[in-house]
């Protein structure tokens, strides 16, 4: 219907514009180049005159898309050439044609089957068959409800699998992976009599092959029972001793497939029982294979070690006493035991003397070992930890950290055991195994308590010249305990110190002490007197406010002192005044407490948290009632109406500065009601009765105020996450209102009607789009002004250009207003560039025209898909500009919905006799066509020519962050 | 049967000195050619007059491999080929045949000119030594004729250090001169496939010792110096020139730029310097991270390490040095040592093992008053600290490397026979493998049971494939018929049809007969029909025929029925086959002489 009066329109408009094609059209089309394309495939190779000019013409072929409704033809032609064939090369394309044939989507491949089979049995070249058979694994993974075709070709498959090559067997063995069913055996086979195996299942037939002479055959093997697995037939527990077999393979892929086997067993049957060999004993299948697979993180290849490693960290049913053999590595010095550095450093502790580390012989071995009693080669799990966290490969200390943290999160006791490990591996030389284990660490430390002298490792660490190390280190400490005073105070101390060598970590270090004084309110008492050096008779000088280091010490001290009631009476009075000042300037990191001798405060204090906590829902009550009311504004020119706007926009935004829960959909709300505003200013009464040239003045302040609704509208599309389809539809009501607004503005000033037809299309199509996306949504649209328009569009459509603009005219200011529904919870994407801070007097000297590179640290919040979003833009005061794109290795994300951009940006102009500022802003990049509402994307073969690229695609940026200043100075350059 | 003969000439039951014979197919082949440094005379070389009493050695080996360039391992390379003789190949890695000569040239030095020693090698012959060299690759198959190879694999030790498979025919021996098994700051650590050696030859200098972790030990001497550095002490660490030197410099310098530290650190020149220009060389040869960032930067180019100058000693401040030689017993280190040694600020790193008399070993042993040269005495204030870093593998990694290996045999050299029982016990224990420790002069002898070749014919083979059932076994052994041709010292296995022809013979058939006698009340077609229908019921799935000429033929066997004159009961069974099926025809006759069974 739609289509047919568009056509109209076009034809009207005597202009051919390229359309989305629909339903009929591309079909026909398709009709149309079916004959054809087949057509013209068979006279190529008819034409071909030898093997090479046919598989040249193949290899053309292959590169075009077919229709789904050529296939068939292009199949037979394919089969036929395919027969009279003779060059294997050849026969072997067009088999591999025949497979990526029967992908195309829309083709169904049954009817091929048969064809290909038939080739099966003919061909002699075991290239060709093995190829054969992948084209039919394609087919069979094409139909996997086809049970006929499943039950053929597993027949097929089995008939295949003592061939001779190992490549048809593979593919034979892939095939009853893909397609094979465990619980039904296999009748037909053993119907047939010959074969000297009687009822058996696939699982039987692949596990033969285990023994397979081909290591490829037996990593086929392996790889299609875990297919087998992976499509969720129940393996059998059979096949675990001959999995373990294979663990000893002279062959990499081999053994690298028989642990994920053994793996997947374990996971199946951790609870049955096997024997040990060699000895009488028995234990769960999940220890032994938990053993074995211990015993591969030591294996020759690089590739397996990482395998076992990363496999080791997810079987988590595995006891505690094998879990513990994993850390165990006995020590032995000429026959004597040692102990390990670990464990004298766990008794220096314990005996109270700190490590002096200055006895040169205090590893000396003690007691003589028993040699009989002494095992090198360890039966399983011993030490596997051990080695895989010295592996030469970095790939497989990082497996071995990640397994290690994954089964320390879920055994308390390992956790305690695995501490040391972690803290050694903070010294590894890649940077990534070091940042791995700190994440590691940080994940596990709910389990734990840092000793003295494992903090102390730990906190070496902070002087790491690495951000991202020293931040991870952070935010590790945030979550650690810790067991003394004294390691309070050691871990301020470095911190402090880390403060002074690297002062742009200042506020990551306040946020750590804010988190470590919340924690041990008790262990910082005893040091207030200490850490604020205050003195019981003596009154001491009082501390530089401005000192971060200082800062940091009263950040510790406050949280402590939030619940810890005794604390703030050892506090001197320019300790409380410092309070104040930080509550206000730093309240995010300084906590409400309750002074004493300071009544008033504290109890409007306690007043105001109790208002905070119950002010959540009244505020939430608020902006309801303020949605409510201005609903119920029906006409625009009602008296007052536009004031109730303005004050509701105004309560909404205070609203948003005061809760900052609710700050997201306050400011969506408020600029929302913005648009309306503008919207109903735009369309007064005065304007529009009065004669063209009588009001320019009015005109223009309307056009200004449609370009504005429209900039908002992409602010309130893009800007926000967590909005639903509903709200998205209700702004492009209002940017179509205000598109219809200019519409109506460009047709008042302008001068005849040719520059009206392009912009009457566009807004048409605009419209139709809205109707295409916002289908489901119509409903809640009622006296809309998209609704009008849909209603009216049969008219559209076919009147004048004039005609449309006077109705929209009408129709927009019969239009009500939609009633703004709130979605749960709305976020506005923001952004604070920490750095530069804009606060240098110091300008950037660089010679014009090389360029400085400067550092930029952001953090984002809500955004969402930053990495292709987020701009930086820098602001010359010439009115240049530079959009500069981020690397996307320059987004870290510490935590949900938080993102760290740290870059760098290359500036650069020609000389200036004097300082300058530039301004550096990041900016949130949008299109509208990658609307979250995305239209579907073409598949592979409709053609994308068709499609008009240009629709309604509007890209630009909207501002994400406050400008920051920077002082630079390029020098002209000296000759 | 072949054996392998293994005699050490050095490094038996010992350490130092290593060279090790061995023949093996017929060929032989030295390993190593080292010093012993404990020895100042004859002692100090092998005995290479174990291999021929006068003349030169090249008639009698076939090549001498060097493991790495530590001079107890081929400090007696140049006496051997240029005083005693020898003008084979000598097969070492190319960071080896680099470094060698130097550490050749500072032993002659020190030997000729500063002890005044004479008949000792001269740097001419040094050089011409190096000209027989031939550098081999990582994994390079050599051909050092046409049936005895070599292959290097990695070996971690020092830079350049090398493990050797050393093939003839199918026999084979690993040699692993030393080796580490746990990867350090600038070396990766060794590894070889699964090469199934006839014997694995290897050092068990740590033979009882199984080590703490690595990571300790570095962190604990980071924080050593670090703690120092901070106190505004100096560190001075005394190294020998190469090996660990580098590490602890590798160590350092990333730490350094890790932490950020401004702290000067000094290297003392000479010999070093011109060392680190190889090991900046060789890159490849060292661990996955100093490969992976040399794009950026070379690792060995060195940004906070510079070279050290006598003056710096007496700067203030602190500093960390690196001085030769590492037991302070002479030398540069000795001479800062004794400018330092007044502060309880500074320290002294030993980072390896120090010999008896030496100031190292006294310190390190807690003296605290030296005697000087000239009745000086020296009060030793500083801290000392002791770190050991040792690139040898532990019992554990000899066993890992036995496991990476499976050898048949295994023989342990470079190391002290007390603690090689130990691991030689261990090791027939685990692996049930038979374990050797020749010592010096002793040879060990090793029988193979080399697998021959045979050419078997294609035909052959796929006619017994379609024979067997469907599924391959490897494991199970299978027998087949064939013939076997030996011609010309080749072996071919062929069907007989082929071996006939081939050999212009005619085909002779050879039949058995056998008679059979049984009792039997009936008539001779009765008892023939009754044994058909025996036969019938037991030999299922073989073709009975009972033929109308009085005969019945199962498969190509012939039987045949009459009765005896005298007894017409006691029938003579006649039995026939060919040699083809002679075990169906011997079941066959012994199944007759069993009696038919009544039932029929």
């Amino acid at each position: 219907m739609a289509a047919h009066l568009k056509k109209r329109v076009y034809e009207e408009f005597s202009k051919v514009v390229q359309q989305q094609p629909h339903e009929e059209v591309p079909a026909k089309k398709l009709r149309l180049t079916k004959p054809s394309k087949s057509a013209a495939l068979h006279i190529d190779l008819c034409k071909a005159t030898n093997p090479t000019d046919a598989l040249q013409y193949l290899l053309s072929f292959a590169r075009k898309p077919v229709e789904a409704e050529s296939v068939e033809g292009v199949v037979r032609i394919l089969l036929e050439h395919y027969y009279k064939e003779v060059d294997n090369s050849v026969r072997l394309k067009i088999a591999s044609l025949l497979g990526l044939l029967s992908k195309t989507p829309g083709f169904s491949p049954d009817c091929i089957v048969d064809d290909v089979i038939s080739t099966l049995s003919n061909d002699k070249s075991n290239q060709v068959l093995a190829q054969l058979l992948d084209t039919l694994l394609v087919i069979g993974t094409q139909l996997p409800e086809n049970t006929a075709v499943t039950q053929r070709l597993i027949e097929v498959a089995c008939k295949h699998l003592n061939s001779t090559y190992f490549g048809v067997r593979n593919k034979c063995l892939q095939l009853l992976g893909c397609l094979g069913t465990v619980d039904k055996p296999l009748t037909k086979e053993s119907e047939a009599g010959t074969s000297i195996a009687p009822l058996r299942d696939v699982q039987n037939l692949i596990s033969d092959y285990f023994g397979d002479q081909d290591p490829r055959v037996r990593t086929a093997s392996i790889k299609a029972m875990l297919q087998l697995h992976g499509r969720g037939m129940k393996l059998q527990q059979t096949a675990y001793s001959q999995a373990c077999k294979l663990l000893n393979d002279d062959y990499e892929q081999v053994r690298s497939a028989a642990v994920q086997m053994v793996w997947v067993l374990s996971q199946l049957y951790p609870e049955s029982i096997v024997p040990i060999p060699s000895s009488n004993e028995e234990i769960r299948l999940i220890d032994d294979s938990f053993g074995k697979i211990c015993h591969m993180v030591s294996d020759g290849s690089w590739m397996v070690r990482v395998q076992a490693a990363k496999l080791l960290g997810s079987m988590q049913q595995v006891s505690p006493h094998f879990l513990e053999q994993t850390l165990d590595k006995k020590l032995m010095s000429d026959l004597r035991r040692k102990r390990t550095a670990h464990e004298r450093a766990k008794e220096l502790y314990a005996s109270g003397e700190f490590s002096s580390g200055r006895k040169w012989a205090d590893d000396a071995p003690k007691e003589k070992v028993d040699t009989s009693g002494v095992n090198l080669i360890d039966s399983g799990a011993c030490g596997a930890f051990v080695h895989g966290l010295e592996d030469e490969m970095y790939e497989v200390r990082i497996a071995a950290v990640e397994a290690l943290c994954s089964l320390a999160q879920s055994s308390p006791s390992f956790a305690e055991k695995c501490l040391d490990f972690l803290v050694d591996m903070f010294n590894d030389e890649i940077e990534e195994v070091r940042l791995q284990s700190i994440h590691a660490l940080r994940q596990i430390s709910t389990h734990i308590t840092l000793r003295e002298d494992q903090l102390d490792t730990v906190l070496a660490v902070l002087e790491d010249s690495s951000r991202d190390i020293r931040e991870a280190l952070h935010e590790l400490l945030c979550y650690t305990n810790v067991s003394t005073k004294e390691c309070i105070q050691l871990a301020l101390l470095e911190l402090l110190k880390n403060l002074t060598k690297y002062p742009t970590d200042r506020n990551s270090v306040w946020k750590c002490l804010k988190f470590l004084g919340a924690r041990h309110p008790t262990l910082v008492l005893p040091s207030v007197p200490e850490l604020l050096s205050t003195h019981p008779y003596f009154d001491t000088p009082e501390p530089d406010m401005d000192d971060p280091a200082y800062i940091a010490v009263l950040v510790l001290v406050f949280n402590a002192a939030k619940s810890c009631p005794t604390m703030p009476a050892l506090f001197s009075d320019h300790t409380f005044r410092h309070y104040a000042y930080l509550r206000d300037s730093l309240s995010h990191l300084v906590p409400h407490l309750r002074l004493p001798g300071r009544k008033q405060t504290a109890v409007l204090g306690s007043e105001l948290s109790e208002v905070g906590s119950g002010s959540l829902e009244s505020a939430q009550q608020f902006l309801q009632e303020s949605l409510v009311r201005v609903s119920t504004l029906q006409n625009l020119d009602s008296p007052g109406a536009q004031d109730l706007l303005d004050f509701t926009i105004r309560d909404l935004k205070r609203l948003g500065e005061l809760q900052t829960e609710l700050a997201g959909s306050a400011d969506f709300c408020a600029t929302y009601l913005h648009c309306q505003l503008l919207l109903m200013k735009a369309l007064q009464e005065k304007l529009w009765n009065m004669a063209v040239p009588l009001c320019l003045k009015q005109n223009a302040m309307a056009s200004t105020a449609a370009q504005q609704i429209l900039e908002e509208t992409y602010k309130l599309e893009f800007l926000y996450s967590g909005l639903e389809t509903r709200q998205v539809a209700t702004i492009h009501n209002v940017r179509l209102q205000a598109k219809a607004l200019q519409l109506i503005l460009t047709a008042r000033t302008k001068r005849g009607v040719e520059p009206l037809i392009g912009l009457c299309e566009k807004f048409l199509q605009e419209v139709e789009l809205f109707q295409r996306l916002f289908m489901s949504e119509l409903p809640h649209f009622q006296d809309s002004f998209v609704e009008k328009l849909l209603e009216l569009m049969p008219r559209l459509v076919a009147c004048k250009p004039l005609d449309l603009v006077k109705i929209l005219q009408t129709t927009l200011r019969q239009s009500r207003f939609i009633h703004l529904k709130l979605p749960e919870q709305i976020h506005r994407a923001s952004a604070t560039i920490i750095e530069p801070t804009g606060e240098s007097d110091n300008p950037l000297r660089f010679t014009s025209g090389l360029v400085v590179a400067l550092d930029i640290d952001a953090t984002l919040e809500h955004v969402q898909d930053p990495q292709t979003t987020v701009k930086v833009q820098v602001l010359y005061p010439d009115g240049q500009s530079h959009i500069i794109h981020p690397k996307p290795g320059d987004f870290r994300t510490p935590g949900p919905g938080r993102v760290r951009l740290i870059t760098q940006v290359y500036l650069s102009h020609s000389a200036w006799t004097e300082p300058c500022q530039i301004e550096v802003r990041l900016l949130l990049a949008y299109s509208s066509s990658s609307s979250r509402l995305a239209a579907p994307k073409p598949a592979w073969n409709e053609s994308t020519e068709g499609l008009p690229t240009s629709e309604s695609s509007v890209e630009g940026t909207i501002n994400l962050s406050k400008p920051v200043k920077v002082f630079i100075m390029p020098k002209p350059a000296r000759r | 049967m072949p054996d392998i003969k293994v005699t050490p000439l050095g490094a038996g039951q010992d350490v130092g000195r290593s060279c090790i014979l061995v023949s093996v197919g017929g060929k032989n082949i030295m390993l190593d050619c080292g010093m012993h440094m404990g020895y100042n005379d004859d002692r100090r070389f092998p005995d290479f007059s174990y291999i021929t009493q006068n003349g030169r050695l090249t008639d009698f080996l076939d090549c001498v491999i060097i493991s790495h360039f530590h001079l107890d391992h081929c400090g007696a390379l140049p006496y051997m080929s240029e005083m005693v003789g020898y003008d084979g190949p000598i097969y070492m890695t190319h960071p080896t045949k680099a470094i060698c000569p130097i550490l050749l040239e500072d032993f002659r030095k020190i030997t000729v000119d500063k002890k005044g020693e004479t008949n000792f090698f001269t740097s001419q012959m040094i050089k011409d030594c190096m000209k027989k060299v031939v550098p081999l690759n990582l994994h390079q198959t050599v051909q050092v004729d046409d049936e005895l190879e070599i292959k290097a694999y990695y070996a971690g030790h020092v830079l350049g250090a090398a493990m050797v498979l050393i093939k003839v025919g199918s026999e084979s021996v690993v040699y692993t001169g030393d080796y580490n098994m746990t990867p350090d700051r600038h070396l990766g650590a060794a590894w070889i496939d699964k090469c199934r050696p006839d014997i694995l030859i290897s050092e068990s200098t740590y033979a009882t010792t199984i080590r703490d972790s690595k990571r300790c030990r570095e962190r604990d001497f980071l924080k050593k110096v670090h703690e120092t550095i901070e106190r505004g002490g100096k560190v001075l660490i005394p190294v020998f020139a190469l090996g660990r030197a580098q590490e602890l410099c590798i160590l350092l310098e990333t730490f350094w730029e890790r932490m950020n530290l401004k702290a000067p650190i000094y290297f003392s020149t000479g010999l070093t310097e011109k060392a680190n220009h190889y090991y900046k060389l060789f890159i490849t040869w060292t661990n996955q991270k100093i490969r992976k960032t040399f794009v950026q930067r070379n690792m060995f180019e060195f940004k906070h390490i510079k070279a050290f100058d006598r003056s710096y000693a007496d700067n203030p401040g602190p500093m960390v040095v690196f001085a030769t030689p590492g037991m302070l017993h002479a030398g540069q280190s000795l001479q800062i040592f004794k400018k330092w040694a007044g502060n309880e600020k500074n320290m002294v790193i030993m980072p390896g093992y120090c010999v008896q008399g030496t100031v190292g070993h006294k310190i390190l042993n807690g003296q605290k008053k030296l005697e000087m040269e000239g009745r000086a005495t020296l009060e030793v204030k500083l801290q000392v600290e002791y770190m050991s870093f040792s690139a040898h593998a532990d019992a554990k990694g000899i066993m890992q490397l036995i496991r990476m290996a499976e050898p048949r045999n295994m023989l342990l050299v470079h190391g002290e026979a007390k603690k090689m029982e130990f691991l030689k016990d261990k090791i027939e224990q685990e692996f049930s493998i038979s374990c050797y420790m020749p010592a010096n002069g002793e040879t060990t002898t090793v029988t193979t049971n080399p697998s021959v070749p045979v050419d078997i014919s294609l035909n052959l083979l796929k006619r017994e494939m379609a024979l067997g059932g469907p599924l391959p076994d490897p494991k199970k052994p299978r027998t087949m018929h064939g013939t076997l041709i030996m011609k010309d010292s080749s072996l071919r296995l062929v069907s007989p049809e082929q071996a006939l022809k081939e050999l212009g013979l005619s085909e002779h058939q050879l039949r058995f007969t056998c008679r059979v006698h049984l009792q039997d009340p009936h008539s001779d077609s009765d008892t023939l029909s009754r044994i058909y229908s025996h036969l019938k019921s037991v030999l299922k799935g073989y073709a009975v025929q009972h033929l109308p000429d009085g005969t019945v033929m199962v498969e190509s066997i012939v039987l045949k029925v009459s009765s005896s004159g005298e007894d017409p009961n006691l029938k003579v069974i006649l039995l026939s086959w060919s040699y083809q099926d002679e075990e169906l025809g011997s079941f066959l006759s012994s199944l007759l002489k069993k009696g038919l069974p009544s039932g029929l």
